[in-house]
């Protein structure tokens, strides 16, 4: 196979936008039957260059070479027709079509006038067998799983009888299980001699999945390397282009006094049956970090929501400090020191057509600093977020461009400015870092640390293992709306992690054990 | 919220950014109006050049062209603010309706009250009774998730009957379809000015309409309840995560809209007619409103521009019908097609984009 042309040539690619250079004379080359992957951060040129090879974008400079001969591709028509096939962060899907209607869409199998359902249906299953991707072709897409949503995004490239198939970011939506079975997915079709090019920032599915990488930074090719001669850390150098402290280094000041109580909180769930959050109690002390652990799911949201004052609470309460804020609306509460950094932070963090200076004082324009008897003071408002664009290294082309038009990364960044410097007494944090790139992560990261330093409460949620042990003092895990247990960051595990998220108690801290063994009272 | 999605496609249509749109727009519903005509064997050149003598042609004109732009000013206003929150206020027309009502009952029926006091009484009360039907319906869509634009067309239905009914037991000219006259002390004419431009009905409405347009603005982007109203209509979860009680906004953006429409028709009593007639069907004149602020892009200042527009391609089509001849019904053809362009955006942009290509093009040659 080390002798034959390879599938993909990109040579000297170059691709520039009204005041930037998205790609800068990048060459690349697919081998057959290889996972390839491209690692960049955000806006390193990464979707830039698979557009380009997809057809969606026309290069100015450089040639593409399919199989060894010269190809322009002006249109995602003629990639397909070369057997170029595209797996998009963002699904393409008809919600309310099944599984199998959304795969043959455009080139349905043709009975007379109509559709032959069956044939699409029977086709669809021989393919998921082939390749061992399940899905049932007769569910519709609104009713299965984001994984399973993906594996019919991967169907529908093999069934216009793709060869080489891009999967542009493919793991950011998926659950730590639905990565392990798409790596497996990704395994099985290159051992069937597809070639896939795997766009990515996250360091560990490399290392695990891919053959080659190709480093880019800033629209240029840093390295191409082969997986197995290099580890996460190079990787890393090269992406960012500087060193990458992967341990943070813990100055494990001794935490305060308890800060925030919250006991045996109960929620109900839309419909009738069982609560969706049971009896919950956590005691979060100044200066600590609080880690939630737990599989997508299983109330984390609800929690937050309760805390935070945006969903009833049926029993137990909130306290914060001396105040009881079981009742409080969301306005009180933030009064009284609470903020959050929301999990969606473009539906729920930030109003996107809004100005950047406007979105910094989202949750603070009430204040009299920005203005008396109910105006706003634009000069203290533009001020203000000049301070905490320069204070938070918040990169746009101003503060008064829409907040549509920042990076993911700065737009987070944005969140965290805002809600840091009100000084909150307890700040929620919910996956804080999603879809942030390395450098990013680190940014927020040791924002966090210092917060905590500062003697804040921090509530973390994540569902990524790795930065509840970096960052968190105590870890908690919930389970169906329950809290499974509490551990010092000392007793903490992969596998009693694993158990509890699986359901199973373990001894803790957590007086949870206690409560179970005691009698129910009647 | 589910129709979260389709509000975004809709609010790309209103809240237009870019200026070229509607300048095209209404080029091209000049054209098409011109099409119409000369497929009907019509001057187009001779039709629009009477529109615009009739507009322009003497004092009298000119002031009665004001007199028609007033109420599209002040509907515009009204679905534009309530647009701004995030609603389709779709029922400026039965607002207006209640605001026309309530100017009749009050300067009717109050009789011994000075103009200084009667007249601004009237004015008030007219509009505050247009803002409770707006609230109305702000009312069921925020405490009962009733799409606004479902109740805003059955109240507009409810407003046209209400107020023939109450015209009709409380008011009504014996003899007559109408009700009877508003006292002089409610009237807000302006005699001096109206005998200065040759008798054409002159009021205080396109001074309070300007005076409205500011507060709009100002409103909407210099106080912290413009900036709520503001946030609830962009992306109402990102509100409510931040402390914004958005059923109140919507509330109260539903109001404020009503009392817009309502000054709209406290004017048309108050200002033009001096009475009330019952009628079978409304004036419309909330629905242009929907037109304006659409062309308008939703921005007082646009919306200034476009009822400026329409009151004198409605007004100027008068002047077609009577000097060349032309049926009045193709400015209304004229205004669907500006309306169509705008709305089709991407149409126009096909149109431009090439254009502006070349320019760039260009420039980057020259650099």
């Amino acid at each position: 196979m080390g002798q034959a042309v390879p599938v993909v040539e990109l040579k000297g690619i170059t691709k520039r936008f009204p005041g930037i250079v998205a790609n800068d004379s990048i060459s690349l080359d697919l081998r057959q039957g290889e996972i390839h992957a491209l690692l960049g951060e955000n806006g390193a040129g990464k979707s830039t260059l698979m557009s380009i090879l997809f057809g969606l974008y026309q290069p100015d400079e450089g040639e593409i070479r399919i199989n060894g001969n010269k190809e322009t591709i002006d249109g995602p028509g003629k990639a397909i027709k070369l057997g170029i096939g595209m797996v998009h962060q963002h699904f393409k899907l008809v919600q309310n079509f099944t599984v199998a209607e959304n795969i043959v869409l455009g080139i349905e199998p043709r009975r007379g006038m109509a559709i032959d359902y069956r044939r699409a249906n029977d086709r669809v299953r021989q393919l998921s067998e082939q390749y061992g991707l399940k899905v049932d072709p007769e569910v519709k897409i609104e009713e299965i799983t984001v994984g399973m949503q993906q594996r019919v995004e991967i169907l529908k490239t093999l069934y216009r009888g793709a060869e080489i198939l891009i999967f542009d970011e493919p793991t950011a939506v998926l659950t730590v299980q639905e990565i392990q079975e798409l790596i497996r997915i990704l395994r099985s079709l290159a051992a069937e001699g597809k070639s896939i090019i795997l766009i990515t920032h996250k360091l560990k599915e490399i290392m695990e999945v891919s053959d080659r990488v190709t480093v880019i930074r800033r629209g240029k090719v840093v390295d191409t390397l082969a997986t197995a001669e290099t580890n996460e850390s190079e990787l890393a150098e090269k992406m960012v282009g500087r060193r990458v402290s992967f341990e943070m280094e813990t100055q494990r000041c001794e935490p305060g006094g308890v800060l925030v109580r919250i006991d045996k909180l109960t929620c109900q769930g839309a419909g009738k049956g069982k609560n969706i959050l049971e009896e919950i109690s956590m005691h979060i002390r100044a200066g600590e970090i609080y880690g939630l652990a737990g599989v997508d799911g299983n109330g984390q949201k609800e929690l937050v929501e309760a805390i935070a004052g945006l969903r009833p609470i049926h029993s137990g309460s909130v306290r914060l400090g001396d105040s009881d804020l079981t009742q409080a609306g969301v306005r009180e509460r933030m009064a009284a020191g609470m903020a959050q950094i929301p999990e969606d932070r473009q539906k729920h963090g930030l109003v996107l057509d809004f100005a950047v200076s406007e979105n910094m004082v989202l949750t603070a324009y009430a204040d009299d600093r920005f203005g008396k008897r109910g105006f706003l003071n634009d000069k203290e408002i533009r001020r203000h977020a000049v301070r905490l664009a320069h204070e938070f290294d918040v990169r746009s082309a101003g503060i008064q461009v829409p907040m549509r038009s920042l990076s993911g990364g700065n737009q987070q960044k944005a969140i965290i400015a805002r809600e840091l410097t009100r000084e909150p007494r307890l700040l929620i944090a919910v996956q804080p870092t999603r879809g942030l790139d390395i450098g990013a992560i680190e940014f927020v990261h040791e924002r966090l640390m210092q917060a905590k330093n500062e003697g804040k409460a921090i509530l973390l949620v994540s569902y990524e293992l790795d930065e509840l042990y970096k960052l968190s003092d105590r870890i908690a895990v919930i389970n169906e709306g329950r809290i499974m247990g509490e551990l010092e960051r000392e007793d903490v595990s992969d596998e009693k992690l694993g158990l509890m998220m699986a359901g199973h108690r373990i001894n803790g801290t957590n007086k949870a054990e206690v409560r179970h063994e005691r009698q129910p009272e009647f | 919220m589910s129709d979260n999605r389709s509000f975004r496609e809709w609010s790309r249509i209103f809240v237009a950014s870019s200026l070229w749109v509607p300048i095209i727009a209404i080029v091209l519903g000049l054209v098409c109006g011109a099409l119409v005509m000369w497929i009907g064997g019509y001057n187009a050149f001779e039709a629009y050049g009477a529109l615009f003598d009739k507009v322009f042609g003497s004092k009298y004109d000119i002031g009665e062209t004001v007199r028609t732009i007033t109420p599209l000013l002040f509907t515009g206003l009204s679905v534009g603010f309530a647009f701004r929150a995030g609603l389709f206020n779709i029922g400026a027309d039965g607002q207006f309706i209640m605001g026309m009502t309530g100017a009749t009952l009050i300067g009717i029926k109050i009789d011994f009250l000075p103009w200084i006091v009667h007249a601004p009484l009237t004015l008030v009360g007219g509009m505050l009774i247009g803002g409770l039907w707006g609230a109305l319906a702000g009312y069921l869509k925020s405490s009962r998730g009733v799409n606004e634009v479902i109740s805003c067309i059955m109240l507009n239905w409810i407003a046209l009957y209400l107020s023939n009914y109450l015209i009709r037991t409380l008011v009504l000219k014996p003899g007559t379809q109408r009700s009877e006259l508003i006292r002089d002390s409610a009237s807000m004419s302006i005699r001096w000015l109206s005998s200065f431009m040759e008798n054409a009905r002159m009021d205080w409405g396109i001074v309070v309409g300007l005076i409205c347009t500011s507060l709009f603005y100002i409103v909407l982007w210099r106080t912290k309840q413009g900036y709520e109203l503001r946030a609830v209509g962009f992306n109402p979860e990102a509100a409510r995560f931040s402390g914004i009680n958005v059923p109140k906004n919507m509330l109260k953006s539903m109001m404020i809209a009503g009392m817009f429409a309502g000054i709209g028709g406290v004017f048309e009593v108050l200002g033009v007619f001096h009475y009330q007639v019952i009628s079978a069907a409304s004036a419309g004149y909330g629905f242009d409103g929907i037109a304006v602020a659409l062309l308008g892009g939703n921005h007082p200042v646009g919306i200034l521009l476009s009822s400026i527009l329409f009151g004198v391609l409605t007004y100027g089509s008068a002047g077609m019908n009577f000097s060349a001849s032309v049926p009045t019904e193709i400015v209304r053809i004229v205004i669907g097609c500006i309306i169509f362009f705008v709305a089709s955006q991407g149409l126009i942009q096909m149109l431009y984009k090439p254009f502006m290509a070349r320019r760039e093009a260009k420039r980057k040659e020259a650099a």
